[in-house]
């Protein structure tokens, strides 16, 4: 055995009294040692993915599952994080919302995930977010939302509404969006569409615009049947340039674009806007009588930018290699750019911090930059947690493309906290000091 | 030769409207703006588009029409040096814009203009205004009724010379409806008279909002109107107005009543058989129309693959397909499982439950967990206007002629066949069926699978009006009970009436409350409905049930 290479001479006279004992010690040491060192080496980092893969989000979220994975393989083949591979755990919370807090606390608990990348609906986020803030774990959540939150556990990479819904609805008033003075506000029955209606209430009060020229109109999560609403928004629209605003989440949007197309709803007369609609989503139905609606987002498959040209063909080489189902008529759409863009930033924040621990991760990932598909590099925001994000409004077209027609000249911080409702208004998402506080009216220390 | 005849007067009366409205130091219109104003719709931006369709409605000439509606259609075509072209429906040849035949482009160079929604709204107004011209009137009809949609005080003079032309009565109506709309803002109050009778008599809901801008009062409280009489008239236009509008509303509503009832209809009719006729609690029912859904899908992948051309027709083979297999696996399950468990209401239930489980992991296993996707077919997509804003989809009228078809169909079945005899002698009284020499194991084999194959049915029109899941059948199981309890078990006619009837209160409630309470208050409402009369609307009379 050969413990005597490794004795210090100045330990000389001890070793020869308990040589024998101390070897052993030494041994059983060095041993646990390099053994730690070796597992280490092997030892992969875990993050977890929290997507629904079935229930009516799975439309919308299963390529978000396929993307973190294919940004997780492109990390690992170019040599890992901190010489580590990184392990993908992939759940299925099954688009059932209190599921959804379960399988975080497995991710975190069981499975000791560095991260978490998940969700899309802001219900299934507000039922992780208290078991992400007990267990400080840390979640990339890749969906435009409604605002008003900001968590210490949480970094936001989808648009806040003042980088998607405002502008899309300053757009709508415009000259160029159809100069609408009447507006319907339709959205699935949860919290982001009550929500965001609830902005856009009282910022279409603070441009003039009456109540009895809003019509607010909710459905249930997977409602199939759209023609009164349909026909109500034709009957609403009589008399006044109208639009409408629509935040419809999941397959439901399928009924509602097969009934817009078949009753004959021209964009040209009542524009639809919508935040939730995307290429993925689309994927399927016959765009052709859907051409001249809209879409805002901060990314579109139809960017023109080389970034984009190689995000695309690197996703298209994925579905290729992995054979995933849709084949070649794959989409990339905004979530998933908001996905890629979200781990490339934990992994830059990983390898500056020079660890996976949360706390120091956190410090890290505030003001990572990173070079997005739509041209801009996009910052995150050291204070209150979301990115700096191009707004885009497009078209749809008859491909089921969109075609770009009005964009913002660069990156715009987003607001965590509307200013147009009066309760939020004060409110203050800065995680830096002296604030460190996501709802506060005034710095902590 | 017939075209240029009829177009050479409009360019001289439309030099003569230049002339008078620009002054004459303008020079006259000429091949040469024309020309240069095709050229600007091929432009790169979407601005500049614009101005040359406005600057084509200021030329007024008909020979930019087939340009313009290439441009709307995304037919045209630009090459490098500007020169646009239009492209035919295949895309395959390309002819100048001011006509003439197809001519050898490189097609590598062209491009085609992209165009948004306001260009699109331009499009649409100068598309009009130019078609005034044609000679077919049903074109000039559309054209004029498309202006009438928003009154443009700069089309006046257009319109006028359109009707003072017009022969055609309808299109002259129409056209008297636009004029009458600008003839509101004229200075003579007897003229503001006539304009208000002109659009009452036209029923044209969409220009209520003119009517009410009359009524409406300035800042200071003075009536806008001045005139007391054209108020008082406006006001009466206005209320008969209202009252089309509420009947309309109503229409509307019970139009899409009974569709929504169709569709329930077609969901809970298989239930109807297997738990109205054979009273078992079949769990697995929303999974037959799943089924039914998932072969219409298979089907119209085969289409796809192999008979392209005939793929409008696919659910031609998918209707019998859908009903053939969920007919065989409703047979396999009576066989293999449920005839274990008659007279254990419990244990049906949880083993169908079961069954609903497996059916589901399967599909998920074959298919995948997300939804497929079933297109319609080119006739079943669109829809016809019936009344001001009340549209007919097709898809949704095929639906309640199907569904028609399929009720009629079973009770053809169970009224005039040897085996619908046998099934109501089965469901009637078992013993003495038996007696009589009816080999009740195979009737109910038979009543199971023909109950599972009519949901199968129920697949094939869903899958046309929604999303194709594994879970599909879960969102109707619910109102398939719903219906066939408040319709009263057994009765097949009770079925027909609770579908129809819940429809149509869902409907009618849906505007008042909101498709979320609507939802609620349907439940409430049969469960007060069952409160007071357990035996649904239909209940069945005599010796049989109880037993």
């Amino acid at each position: 055995m050969g413990a005597g290479l490794y004795t210090p001479s100045f330990f000389g006279s001890l070793w020869r009294t308990h040589s024998r004992s101390a070897a052993i010690v030494l041994g059983t040491l060095i041993y646990a040692l390099t053994a730690a060192a070796a597992v280490r080496a092997a030892d992969p980092i875990k993050v977890g993915i929290l997507h629904s893969l079935s229930g009516t989000m799975a439309i919308s979220e299963t390529s978000l599952k396929d993307v973190a994975l294919m940004t997780i393989e492109e990390i690992n083949d170019n040599g890992g994080l901190l010489g580590r591979k990184i392990e993908p755990v992939v759940v299925d919370p099954a688009s059932d919302w209190p599921l959804f807090a379960e399988k975080a606390r497995g991710l975190i608990q069981q499975e000791k995930v560095a991260v978490v990348f998940g969700c899309w609906t802001s219900v299934s986020r507000k039922s992780v977010l208290p078991v992400f803030e007990e267990l400080n774990g840390l979640l990339f959540y890749p969906v435009q939302y409604e605002g008003e939150e900001s968590s210490y556990n949480v970094f936001y990479t989808g648009a806040a509404p003042n980088q998607q819904a405002i502008p899309a609805v300053e757009y709508l008033m415009s000259e160029d969006g159809g100069g609408a003075e009447r507006f319907v506000l339709l959205g699935t029955d949860y919290v982001y569409p009550r929500t965001t209606n609830k902005i856009l209430n009282y910022f279409l009060e603070s441009k003039g615009v009456a109540k009895k020229d809003i019509m607010e109109l909710y459905t249930p999560f997977g409602h199939s049947d759209y023609q009164t609403i349909v026909a109500d928004i034709k009957k609403f629209a009589a008399g006044k340039p109208t639009a409408v605003v629509s935040t419809i989440n999941g397959d439901s949007n399928v009924p509602f674009y097969k009934e817009l197309a078949n009753q004959g709803l021209k964009a040209e007369d009542i524009p639809v806007i919508a935040f939730s609609v995307g290429e993925e989503e689309l994927r399927g139905i016959d765009t052709k009588p859907l051409v001249g609606h809209l879409a805002a987002w901060n990314y579109f498959m139809s960017v023109d930018t080389p970034e984009n040209k190689e995000f695309v063909a690197k996703w298209n080489a994925y579905v290729k290699k992995h054979n995933l189902p849709g084949g070649a008529k794959r989409v990339t759409n905004d979530p998933m750019e908001a996905t890629y863009i979200g781990i490339k930033m934990w992994a830059q924040a990983v390898e500056q911090a020079g660890t996976t621990d949360v706390d120091a991760v956190r410090q890290a990932v505030g003001g990572q930059v990173v070079r997005a598909p739509s041209g801009f590099d996009i910052t995150m925001d050291a204070k209150n947690h979301h990115l700096h994000k191009p707004v885009l409004i497009a078209e749809v077209q008859a491909d089921g493309q969109f075609d770009i027609v009005w964009n913002t000249e660069g990156p715009v911080r987003a607001q965590a906290w509307s200013p147009f409702i009066p309760d939020s208004a004060k409110k203050v998402a800065d995680w830096t000091y002296p604030w460190v506080c996501g709802n506060c009216t005034e710095p902590r220390f | 030769m017939q075209m240029i005849v009829e177009i050479l007067p409009w360019r001289w009366a439309l030099g003569f409207i230049l002339g008078a409205a620009l002054g004459m130091w303008m020079a006259p219109a000429g091949a040469s703006d024309l020309q240069s104003a095709l050229a600007g719709l091929g432009a790169k931006r979407r601005s500049d588009i614009k101005q040359a369709v406005v600057a084509l409605g200021t030329l007024n000439d008909p020979a930019a029409l087939p340009a313009l509606e290439a441009l709307r259609d995304r037919r045209l075509r630009v090459d490098e040096t500007g020169h646009i072209y239009i492209s035919s429906e295949a895309g395959d040849t390309f002819s100048p814009a001011l006509g003439g035949g197809p001519v050898a482009v490189d097609v590598g160079q062209l491009r085609t203009p992209r165009i948004n929604n306001v260009v699109r709204r331009s499009l649409r107004v100068v598309i009009a205004q130019l078609q005034l011209h044609s000679s077919h009137a049903g074109v000039r009809l559309a054209a004029a009724q498309e202006l009438n949609k928003q009154p443009r005080p700069t089309l006046l003079a257009d319109l006028r010379i359109a009707f003072d032309k017009e022969n055609d009565p309808a299109v002259r109506n129409a056209l008297a409806v636009g004029l009458a709309q600008m003839q509101l803002q004229s200075e003579d109050a007897q003229e503001r008279l006539a304009a208000i009778a002109m659009i009452r008599d036209s029923g044209n809901l969409g220009l209520k909002s003119q009517l009410e801008a009359l009524l409406a009062k300035n800042e200071d409280g003075s009536f806008v109107e001045a005139e007391a009489a054209v108020r008082e008239a406006a006001g009466n236009a206005l209320e008969s107005f209202e009252r089309t509008q509420f009947l309309i509303n109503t229409a509307g509503n019970v139009f899409y009543g009974m569709s929504l009832g169709s569709v329930l209809l077609l969901a809970a009719l298989g239930l109807g058989i297997t738990f109205g006729l054979m009273g078992v609690i079949n769990m697995a029912h929303g999974e037959m129309l799943m089924l039914g859904a998932y072969a219409t899908y298979v089907v119209q992948g085969f289409f796809l693959e192999s008979l392209p051309n005939f793929f409008d027709w696919y659910l031609v083979v998918a209707i019998p397909a859908a009903f053939g297999v969920c007919l065989l696996v409703g047979m396999i399950l009576e066989r293999g499982i449920i005839r274990f468990l008659y007279g254990r209401p419990l244990e049906t239930l949880l083993a169908t439950w079961g069954i609903s489980l497996v059916l589901i992991q399967t599909v998920r296993l074959l298919f995948g967990a997300q939804n497929v996707q079933v297109a319609n077919p080119a006739w079943l997509s669109g829809g016809i206007e019936v009344l001001y804003g009340v549209v007919l989809p097709y898809s949704r009228i095929a639906i309640i002629v199907f569904v028609a078809l399929v009720v009629g169909l079973v009770w053809i079945i169970l009224q005039w066949t040897r085996l619908g005899l046998q099934v109501r002698a089965v469901t009637q009284n078992r013993p003495m069926a038996a007696c009589m020499g009816i080999s009740a194991a195979r009737v109910d084999m038979w009543t199971f699978g023909l109950g599972s194959g009519i949901a199968g049915l129920g697949g094939v029109a869903l899958s046309q009006i929604g999303n194709v899941g594994p879970e599909l059948g879960r969102l109707y199981i619910v109102d398939s009970f719903m219906v066939v309890v408040l319709g009263g078990v057994g009765s097949i006619v009770g079925t027909v009436v609770g579908a129809l009837g819940l429809g149509l209160v869902n409907k009618l409630l849906e505007p008042i409350s909101g498709a979320v309470l609507g939802k609620i208050g349907v439940l409430i409402f049969v469960v007060l409905f069952i409160q007071r009369r357990p035996q649904g609307l239909f209940a069945l009379k005599g010796r049989m049930a109880e037993g």
